[in-house]
């Protein structure tokens, strides 16, 4: 497949970059609203064009450990789920990461706590960059705002998780999910061949040729001072991925009085309630988060710096928001402005609580 | 260490020693931390044993548990993963899928794939995954201190149960193996044990046939191996391997239960499951 014009729901968009990115394998588990991924992939049978595997495992907590098997052999394996599923996945997750593989785990949030409700949200911020299973760890994120980003996402995941032997989240949501827009295709990357995978992913448990030692994933070091320098390695490595790896978007941000910080979704809303503010004669700029680990602080510092207030839009109670007033220092008045449970907030709602929140 | 053994070696096949037995290649030279006495570490060498002899040893990717067996991959000089507790049957899935050509086994405790791993168990079995699972069961859980487990016999005593299983409070141990026998994804299902030189000869014909079955691609090879936990019993070695015999062996029976995909003739698993002639322990 080449470039082309295509429309698309935002979770067929996952499928479709997986197979043309050269994902090896999936393994997922059915659950609202995020099912469309594996329903496009079993109807596209990518094991009879690319060679791909798909797999409908028993549980969430069977898939991520498929997807733990599957990538520690060195190829590309990937999964998705929803919130609660995604709650499930978290021991797997902490393993993967503590074992250093890389993959792609796609979470399209729905509302919580608990089975919530199956609408969109933004509720999993604190899971996914604060942890969500044991250890210190962190997963490198993307959160998408558009399908478009769905599908191209998939392959920049790629790279992040091979370059920095890291599990790569996407932490979409229900609305990006389930709505339909024009996305442009990209040309196929082929499955890596076995050579590629060996040069790749040297680390990988293939079966042992005999001019190497064994191989071994494992997460586990029973001895505390050889798990302490690991430690410091993952976190030179995730200090790496804050030098090298922030992604965010300004829009009118150099001339603005007061920002909206947001990601996904509600950075959508809220570039509408901007344009609305400027007509109205406000100054507002929108500063966009794409990679939510690593978080863009020094770049979020510059910009607040200049401005006399921040609105932190997010389909939660107020969670990102925690990470723009580390960033400011609080230095700058700071509101949070949400709607949660599965309710998303109007571009008119966002306006009049930048407003009354912080204008006022 | 090592280079002694080998220089001492070469000293006595000089002086006109043959050698007749010795290390496996396919296990490393890592010393075992397995008690003295308990069954790991012969299964150990006989699933090695069997990886040399088919001349697999480039092919094979083996997946370890969380409990006693956790370092498995230390001894075996095989690629080698270490699954989250109860896991394993799930990673085995995928390495077999993404890699149709390696050899993919499993090796799992009681409390691993009978309790916490039931769903992945059952589930990578009723797919007939192309794999081998070594199940060792010693009715305890061995690494944390000697708990019960879902095999712990009614009135054996464990950590968890110093008064012995009750079925009122523990409900039945579970015979997996049976269990799994009567899915149409098992292929070859036999429980064997290690404790004397028959039994360990009869153990390794049965896992080299739950290697070679992956070859034919027809489903899930079994291998329930029973065996002592002298410490966890809180008994010497031989006198675990005597109560082994004279308590464990009822209850779980040794010998095929299914083969080339078909129950063995005699045995009938429904009775197996369904119906528990149990001992109980005083």
């Amino acid at each position: 497949m080449a470039r082309e014009l295509q429309l698309m729901k935002g979770n067929e968009a996952i499928a479709r970059a997986m197979i043309a990115s050269g994902t090896d394998g999936y393994f997922g588990y059915p659950i609202t609203p995020q099912s469309e991924v594996m329903e496009t992939l079993m109807a596209e049978k990518p094991w009879e064009t690319t060679g791909m595997t798909v797999l409908q495992a028993e549980s969430e907590v069977a898939s991520i450990n498929m997807v733990y098997g599957g990538a520690a052999t060195g190829k590309k394996v990937a999964t998705s789920s929803s919130s609660p599923g995604i709650s499930l996945m978290q021991e797997g997750l902490t393993y993967l990461a503590g074992a250093e593989i890389p993959c792609l785990v796609v979470n399209v949030m729905r509302g919580g706590p608990g089975l919530g409700t199956i609408q969109p949200s933004q509720s999993d911020y604190f899971q996914s960059v604060k942890g969500g299973g044991h250890g210190d760890y962190q997963l490198y994120t993307l959160a998408p705002a558009s399908v478009q980003e769905m599908y191209d996402f998939v392959f920049d995941a790629w790279d992040i998780a091979f370059k920095y032997r890291n599990p790569v989240l996407i932490l979409s949501d229900g609305a990006i999910g389930q709505c339909m827009e024009k996305l442009y295709t990209r040309d196929y990357v082929p499955r890596w061949t076995e050579e590629e995978r060996r040069k790749n992913a040297p680390w990988g448990t293939w079966g042992k040729p005999a001019n190497r030692p064994h191989n071994i994933i494992t997460s586990l070091e029973l001895d505390s001072a050889r798990q302490e320098v690991f430690n410091l390695k993952l976190q030179k490595k995730y200090a790496e991925m804050k030098e090298k790896e922030v992604r965010y978007e300004m829009l009118n941000c150099e001339d603005a009085d007061y920002i909206i910080v947001a990601y996904g979704s509600s950075s959508r809303i809220a570039m509408k309630a901007m344009q609305m503010a400027r007509e109205k004669g406000i100054k507002v700029g929108l500063f966009r988060l794409i990679t939510l680990f690593p978080f863009p602080t020094k770049q979020l510092a510059e910009v607040a710096a200049h401005v006399k207030g921040i609105l932190c839009v997010e389909m939660s109670a107020g969670q990102m928001i925690e990470d723009v007033k580390l960033a400011t220092q609080c230095g700058v008045k700071t509101e949070h402005f949400g709607r949660f449970g599965g309710i998303i907030p109007t571009p008119g709602e966002v306006l009049e609580a930048l407003e009354n929140k912080i204008i006022k | 260490m090592n280079q002694d053994i080998e220089a001492r070696k070469q000293e006595l096949l000089k002086e006109g020693y043959e050698e007749v037995y010795t290390r496996t290649k396919v296990l490393t030279d890592a010393v075992m931390h397995y008690c003295p006495g308990c069954g790991h570490g012969t299964t150990h060498r006989l699933v090695a044993e069997v990886i040399d002899e088919m001349g697999i040893q480039d092919k094979v990717v083996g997946v370890s548990p969380v409990g006693c067996s956790v370092l498995a991959y230390n001894y075996f000089d095989v690629d080698f993963q270490e699954a989250a507790h109860g896991r394993a049957p799930a990673l085995a899935t995928a390495i077999k899928r993404l890699n149709p050509d390696t050899f993919v086994f499993t090796y799992q405790g009681d409390g691993d794939l009978a309790a916490i791993g039931t769903a992945e168990t059952i589930h990578a079995a009723n797919r007939g995954e192309n794999i081998t699972m070594i199940f060792v069961n010693n009715g305890i859980y061995g690494m944390t201190g000697g708990q019960m487990a879902p095999t712990t016999l009614v009135g054996m005593r464990s950590a968890t149960t110093p008064y012995g299983r009750r079925v009122d409070l523990n409900g039945y141990p579970l015979r997996m193996t049976e269990l799994l026998s009567t899915l149409p994804g098992t292929y070859y299902v036999t429980r064997q044990s290690v404790q004397n030189p028959a039994a360990v000869r009869k153990a390794k014909a049965a896992i080299r046939k739950a290697f070679e079955n992956q070859k034919l691609k027809k489903g899930l090879s079994f291998v329930e191996i029973l065996s002592n936990c002298n410490s966890g019993w809180k008994m010497t070695p031989v006198a675990a391997n005597k109560w082994m015999e004279d308590n464990m062996m009822p209850n779980y029976p040794i010998g095929d239960i299914k083969v080339d995909g078909k129950i063995v003739e005699g045995i009938d698993a429904n009775r197996l499951v369904l119906d528990h002639p149990l001992t109980v322990m005083q």
